[in-house]
């Protein structure tokens, strides 16, 4: 059914600050801007807002934000809550489908087109898993294949189940989630698979699958999705380039998370092709300084409360660029990974000179692959810091900002490392 | 909901086997001659065989051989197309085509196709030097050797096309029988009857527009086919709508004997395609993507276009052709037998289906088909669905949008699902929507389409459960 837009009568042309997206991170910027004495309007394209939280009727979440272990919906309901209270504008039903300069968003309701100017946007638009076509797997395409996102909201936003006896592929945080999101709805997964010599997410390790009579193949890719109306089989290949068919009925492609980071790109924004969200400064502005970016958009994966966090930090420092604080007098630095390194990207990817108070503790970085060696920041012959690390895919790692930002001056930092073998 | 099977005595003057492309061009042409047509469609749904993957290309037929059925059907087609856009809401998309040469020999090929495109009406080729492309296409790779403008090749949608010629059909009083396989049939000597999967249908001429299946509903009808369908499987990589940015023509190989080539071409929802492959095989129905292929032509794409390198992609999928020992299309008639068959439509099929109809229709007017066309038929119009189109989402009353990623609303969806031509299948609301065809691929809309379309197609995307078991 349609629902009636939290806030009658639509999104106001003009306003202070627009937040893109009401997740965790949207809502934590909002509910901390209004704390700030700013006026800020939350847009989301769903009927209601809470994001991703909302698909996962699973533990744990808001241990950061409330201090308790919740689950996904209640979490969400919880920020949302949290925001309406303090009074802040969520406008649901509205779809940003421009970002012009100026900023401005045009946007979509049920009403039809609408134009928003603001001083300041916040894009905090998430992420998607990469879908089976985005993997290249082999196979026909029958129904039966879905991401972890669209299971989850078939299962627990409208208690549906699309299939009994699915095989999920890959074993990230999120393919762990999807299990769990299975077992809810009484749908008993055959197969895990995983193109690695061992278990992604470090968070279950690898007790969860076994917990779960779910049989863990590592080493082990689909080759093919076979089925003409419906899923009737995956085919899969080994390490040794052995296959065999598994019968199943479905297929839930996990993880391998993608910034949605259209608005972005299509803006004309400088985007970081290693981590697929738009390039930053150490205050999280995009190459717009009137647009900032929070959560996972910046980055392939993180916590919703990591999000969340984010988003409180992404309001301070609107504020303080609304105050007119943010200034680069001093110049800029971009960050650069060395060459084909097992790092696939820093975050932020800018720094605007001087550093000030306030600016992110850290930077972010993701391996492609493991790795253990010693990480070095360096510019111009110059060792700003280095470090021994070792690094998993999709693990966060994190390097002081402070001491680099020190010693740093205009021009290129470059980030190596010599891996240890 | 799937039409009703038609009353016992009820009597069609012409039945149309198979609601492809072609079919669907060819029941809209008899219809609109005045012809009671009913079409008989074995699917849940139209265009559920060839006629679902193809490149969305509007062909001018300069690369036709000379003289042939194939190149007078295109012209035929590509004319009536553009003179029925407007009344029917059609897109058209006028990208104009490069054909580029990537090697010395098939540089060397370029004049004589420039030859054969004049001779065969398509006289504003025009020779451009690696220059003058790049300057006009500056996100060629630089290994390119030169090419040839063809500035009437256009993108078409695929989908809207066929189901608005199908609409006009029934909007004027055509009929529609899906889930029906013809299985038998005879002639008396005046009339067929038709024995299908759902009952019999009685008409006085039978049109034979079954695609992949051509040759086998021949051998059920006159007991002989005189062409054999050789499947010959298309594969296709799209990639993400902001890399639409890196071309503005359409980008067409030098074409060799058995194929047009690679293409990399927009497509009317906005992305960029790269295929299709050509590969013979057996089954009729099975069209997999393979990762070897798959990944082959990413990277032919990206040796095309670097700049592919930084998108992502966002959908791959496979077509069959109907194709034939012969290049040329093989469209018989048997006068004696008040029967037509319409084979062999290979790639052009989208191009040429309007053409191919006239065409069919004069064929039967030589057997003495002849009707009193309606003094004002209908011209319904379908929603609109190219990304160049004015679409749902900018109007008021849209319901709300449903699928982010093509911005596909609630109310368009409620209207796919309605109507004589409703949907009856995902991926029949699929191609008159957009719905999830973009990048998340259905990873944010699946759980509201289930229950949009609860109870409405034969398989249902998801069933209810009982939490507490």
């Amino acid at each position: 059914m349609t629902a009636i837009p939290e806030h009658a009568g639509g999104p106001p042309g003009a306003c202070d600050v627009a937040i893109v997206g009401g997740g965790p991170a949207g809502l934590g910027a909002a509910l901390r801007l209004k704390d700030l004495g700013i006026e800020a309007i939350v847009l989301d394209r769903e009927a209601e807002a809470g994001g991703i939280p909302r698909h996962c009727g699973h533990y744990p979440f808001g241990m950061r934000e409330f201090h308790r272990i919740l689950k996904g919906p209640d979490y969400a309901r919880r920020l949302v809550q949290a925001a309406k209270q303090a009074g802040v504008a969520i406008f649901t039903q509205t779809s940003v489908v421009a970002l012009d300069p100026g900023p401005c968003l045009a946007v979509t309701t049920p009403d039809g087109r609408a134009e928003i100017r603001a001083k300041r946007v916040l894009l905090s638009t998430g992420v998607r898993e990469r879908s089976r076509a985005g993997r290249l797997v082999g196979g026909q395409r029958p129904w039966g294949v879905l991401s972890t996102g669209a299971l989850q909201s078939m299962v627990y936003l409208k208690g549906r189940r699309p299939f009994e006896r699915p095989v999920i592929v890959g074993s990230e945080l999120v393919s762990f989630s999807a299990i769990l999101t299975c077992r809810h709805a009484g749908i008993r997964p055959v197969a895990m698979v995983e193109a690695n010599d061992r278990v992604t997410a470090w968070w279950f390790a690898a007790g969860l699958p076994r917990l779960t009579g779910v049989p863990l193949h590592l080493n082990s890719r689909v080759l093919r999705v076979v089925g003409d109306q419906r899923v009737e089989a995956v085919e899969l290949q080994d390490g040794a380039g052995a296959s065999r068919l598994i019968e199943a009925d479905g297929v839930i492609f996990s993880g391998q998370f993608l910034p949605e980071a259209t608005l972005p790109r299509a803006a004309g924004l400088t985007i970081d092709p290693g981590s697929g969200g738009p390039a930053v400064d150490q205050y999280g502005r995009c190459s717009d300084p009137a647009v900032f970016a929070a959560g996972n958009l910046l980055r392939p994966v993180e916590t919703a409360g990591w999000s969340w966090q984010e988003g409180v930090f992404a309001a301070d420092r609107i504020a303080a660029s609304l105050a007119g604080q943010l200034s680069e007098r001093q110049g800029a630095i971009e960050m650069r990974v060395h060459g084909d390194a097992a790092i696939k990207f820093v975050l932020p990817q800018r720094l605007a000179l001087p550093v000030l108070p306030g600016a992110m503790r850290n930077l972010q970085l993701r391996a492609k692959r493991p790795f253990h060696g010693t990480l070095s920041v360096r510019q111009n012959g110059r060792t700003l810091w280095s470090g021994r690390q070792s690094g998993r895919p999709e693990r966060r790692i994190l390097l002081p900002l402070a001491p680099i930002a020190e010693k740093a001056v205009p021009g290129t930092i470059e980030i190596d490392l010599q891996e240890e073998f | 909901m799937p039409s009703a099977p038609p009353e016992s005595e009820e009597y069609f003057d012409v039945a149309v086997i198979g609601a492809g492309v072609v079919g669907c061009a060819i029941a809209r042409r008899f219809t609109l001659e005045g012809a009671r047509v009913i079409v008989i469609e074995k699917a849940v749904d139209i265009l559920d065989g060839a006629s679902k993957g193809n490149s969305g290309i509007l062909h001018t037929g300069f690369d036709a051989p000379v003289g042939s059925l194939e190149q007078r059907c295109i012209a035929a087609g590509y004319r009536e197309y553009l003179d029925i856009k407007d009344r029917l809401g059609l897109s058209v998309l006028k990208t104009g085509a490069l054909v580029l040469a990537w090697t010395e020999e098939e540089e060397a090929r370029l004049e004589a196709l420039m030859e054969q495109a004049r001779a065969n009406g398509v006289d504003d080729v025009e020779r451009l030097g690696v220059t003058e492309i790049r300057a006009w296409e500056p996100g060629l790779s630089d290994r390119l050797r030169g090419g040839f403008s063809v500035p009437r090749e256009y993108i078409i949608d695929p989908w809207t096309a066929p189901h608005s010629y199908l609409l006009q059909a029934l909007e004027n009083g055509a009929r529609l029988l899906r889930r029906a396989e013809v299985l038998d049939g005879g002639f008396d000597g005046s009339a067929w009857r038709l024995e299908t999967s759902r009952g019999a249908v009685r008409a006085s001429t039978v049109i034979n527009a079954a695609g992949l299946y051509g040759d086998h509903v021949d051998q059920r009808l006159l007991k002989a086919s005189s062409y054999a369908i050789r499947p010959r499987k298309g594969q296709f990589v799209v990639f993400d709508k902001a890399a639409s940015v890196l071309l503005s023509s359409i980008l067409l190989p030098v074409p060799t004997a058995t194929t047009k080539g690679i293409v990399v071409c927009k497509t009317s929802y906005g992305n960029v395609l790269v295929g299709p492959t050509a590969e013979e095989q057996e089954s009729r129905d099975a069209a997999a993507v393979d990762h070897e292929t798959l990944a082959a032509l990413q990277r032919r794409g990206i040796e095309i276009l670097p700049g592919l390198a930084d998108f992502e992609v966002t959908a791959t999928y496979a077509g069959l052709r109907p194709a034939t020992a012969d290049k040329d299309y093989q469209i018989k008639d048997h006068p004696a037998q008040r029967y037509i068959s319409v084979g062999g439509i290979r790639s052009t099929g989208l191009s040429a289906a309007l053409g191919i109809a006239h065409h069919v229709f004069d064929l039967y007017g030589q057997f003495g088909g002849r009707h009193q066309p309606p003094e004002t038929p209908h011209w319904p119009k379908v929603s609109p669905i190219a990304e160049y189109q004015n679409r749902g989402w900018t109007e008021p009353g849209n319901a709300g949008v449903v699928c982010h990623c093509e911005l596909v609303t609630r109310r368009e969806i409620e209207e796919a699902l309605n109507g004589p031509l409703a949907a009856g299948s995902l991926p029949g609301l699929k191609r008159r929507t957009r719905a999830t065809m973009g990048r998340c691929q259905g990873f944010y809309c699946l759980g509201e389409l289930a229950e949009i379309t609860e109870g409405r197609f034969e398989r249902p995307l998801a069933t209810a459960y009982d939490s507490n078991s």
